[in-house]
């Protein structure tokens, strides 16, 4: 099994959210900046543990969650 | 000191009896109630909204269909409170924030509030909650945080942590809390009271304020497993006003309750669940599995894997919800909330669309465990209540933020919908600690029998918090 976590570069995630806030309309303060590119940091890395882990194309979201 | 019961301690079941036979009248019960939350509640800041004419109105309107010979259900004048993301008549439905509480009162109550008062029930507030309900704290800069009944100056737990607290500090025998990757189960662990989070659409969520819709369930509190299977059985049945709740018909909890586990197989939750968490975490495991005989354990497999996926899941959906809040009152979030939704909403897409086809791969997975397993027990949180405001702890010697990381053994179980019931754990003269009673989809009744069988034998307890000033 593939682990990419590790490997994946930080991207700029600072330049990302300044973009990002622009395109969903958002007024970012800067005095709010840091904390938000923070988290970014761990989603990012979330998404690249899951993103690590191969599955079968035909695997359909489970968007909502039928038991 | 009166010779007669604390009827604002009593059980829930006790009540209902005492209610249903003419033993008490429903106002007793509501006015004893009443005046313990007006006594105790200061301290404890359980309670945004007492609804004391409102639950006045209604006792009286029970003893009148008493008195006309009139049955009044299975929770017959039980005192139950809703954390504030339920729909209560009147009442702004502020799920913990400060935008939310000036929209209009609701018209009426949410579908879980008609259902416990249809059951005889009788509604006496709205508690605090983390704002939105993304919290593991129950901190809230809005309304201030809620205290740990059984020690002040630590955290209740969150989001529902008004729900744990008030049901701890025996305001109310039972409270309505919602969980989307852990705020029935921490507050519970934290508070030492007993929760239940259900399957993934067993209970309605209509009439309440949504987090992440595909994740969010809605669920009850006790301080006993009696009183959250009555309390529970009295919540099922379909509703088409949820999307995803179930069309399958109730199933009640309570004639199996006494049943045992000797037809059970019941395994601990190694590798993922047995790591990254404080000892005393583990050794409240093991004080369960010893008092159900359990030797053996299983794996959940790609659990961490399952809690970064729902993590992804709860911060995107949870910022598309919020969008135009964030866009036109940022300013007005709680900053903790605020900045977690900000980068949420800036999630690409296809990370968010593998998280869901993750869910599904890992939700096939984990079902093929409960092919030789019925129950699985794992931690509820990695220690016991933190102080309040603190915002680092260390686990397995690394240092982490406290309120990412409390949910850490709760989100990889309610990702794919499993019910849980989490029982509280008294090591030692210290703070309690939560295990996680896991079993497959629609089979609470497994978790509630376990829990009850743990509790008859002395390895599980609720008691209500000793607070200074209270008699």
């Amino acid at each position: 099994m593939t682990d990419h976590a590790a490997d994946m570069p930080m991207p700029d995630l600072d330049a990302y959210a300044a973009s990002a806030a622009s395109v969903l309309g958002l007024a970012l303060d800067p005095a709010w900046t840091e904390a938000v590119v923070a988290n970014l940091r761990v989603l990012h890395a979330a998404a690249a543990l899951v993103g690590g882990f191969p599955l079968p194309d035909a695997t359909e979201a489970a968007p909502v969650y039928a038991a | 000191m009166s010779a007669l019961p604390d009827w604002s301690l009593a059980p829930a079941a006790d009540i209902a009896r005492a209610v249903s036979d003419g033993t008490v009248e429903v106002r007793e019960v509501v006015a004893a109630a009443l005046a313990r939350i007006a006594r105790i509640d200061p301290a404890v800041n359980s309670f945004t909204d007492i609804l004391g004419a409102r639950a006045i109105a209604r006792a009286a309107a029970l003893d009148a269909a008493r008195a006309r010979g009139e049955a009044l259900g299975p929770l017959a004048g039980v005192p139950f409170a809703v954390k504030n993301l339920f729909d209560v008549a009147g009442l702004p439905t502020r799920a913990g924030s400060r935008i939310n509480r000036e929209r209009a009162p609701a018209a009426r109550d949410a579908a879980l509030v008609r259902r416990l008062e249809a059951a005889g029930a009788v509604l006496v507030g709205a508690l605090a909650m983390g704002e939105y309900a993304y919290d593991f704290t129950g901190e809230n800069v809005h309304d201030g945080n809620t205290r740990n009944p059984h020690a002040l100056g630590h955290m209740s737990g969150g989001s529902s942590g008004g729900s744990g607290a008030a049901v701890a500090a025996g305001l109310v025998p039972v409270a309505l809390a919602s969980d989307t990757n852990g705020s029935i189960r921490v507050p519970s662990a934290f508070c030492g009271c007993f929760g239940l989070k259900p399957t993934y659409g067993r209970l309605s969520r209509a009439g309440s304020f949504p987090f992440v819709g595909s994740l969010d369930h809605l669920g009850p509190m006790a301080r006993s497993s009696r009183d959250l299977a009555l309390a529970y059985d009295a919540l099922q049945g379909p509703d088409p006003e949820d999307p995803a709740a179930t069309s399958r018909p109730a199933e009640p909890a309570l004639p199996d309750l006494d049943r045992g586990i000797a037809d059970l197989r019941i395994a601990v939750a190694g590798g993922y669940f047995a790591n990254r968490g404080d000892p005393e975490a583990f050794a409240a495991v093991a004080r369960v599995a010893g008092a159900l005989g359990v030797t053996g354990s299983v794996e959940i497999p790609e659990a961490a894997r399952a809690r970064a996926a729902a993590y992804l899941i709860t911060a995107a959906e949870g910022a598309a919800l919020h969008l135009d809040r964030l866009r036109e009152r940022a300013g007005d979030f709680d900053p903790a909330v605020r900045d977690r939704l900000l980068a949420g909403a800036m999630l690409p897409a296809p990370f968010v669309e593998r998280a869901q086809r993750f869910r599904r791969w890992y939700r096939d997975a984990v079902l093929d465990l409960f092919r030789e397993v019925d129950v699985i027990l794992a931690p509820a949180t990695p220690c016991r209540a933190p102080r309040s405001g603190q915002t680092s702890f260390v686990l397995d010697g690394v240092a982490l933020p406290v309120r990412a990381n409390l949910g850490l053994f709760t989100q990889p179980l309610s990702f794919i919908g499993l019910p849980v019931v989490a029982v509280p754990v008294w090591l030692d003269d210290g703070l309690p600690l939560g295990v996680q009673v896991v079993a497959a989809p629609w089979n609470e009744s497994l978790c509630l029998r376990v829990a009850h069988h743990l509790e008859r034998a002395g390895a599980v307890r609720a008691p209500v918090a000793a607070l200074e000033g209270a008699p």
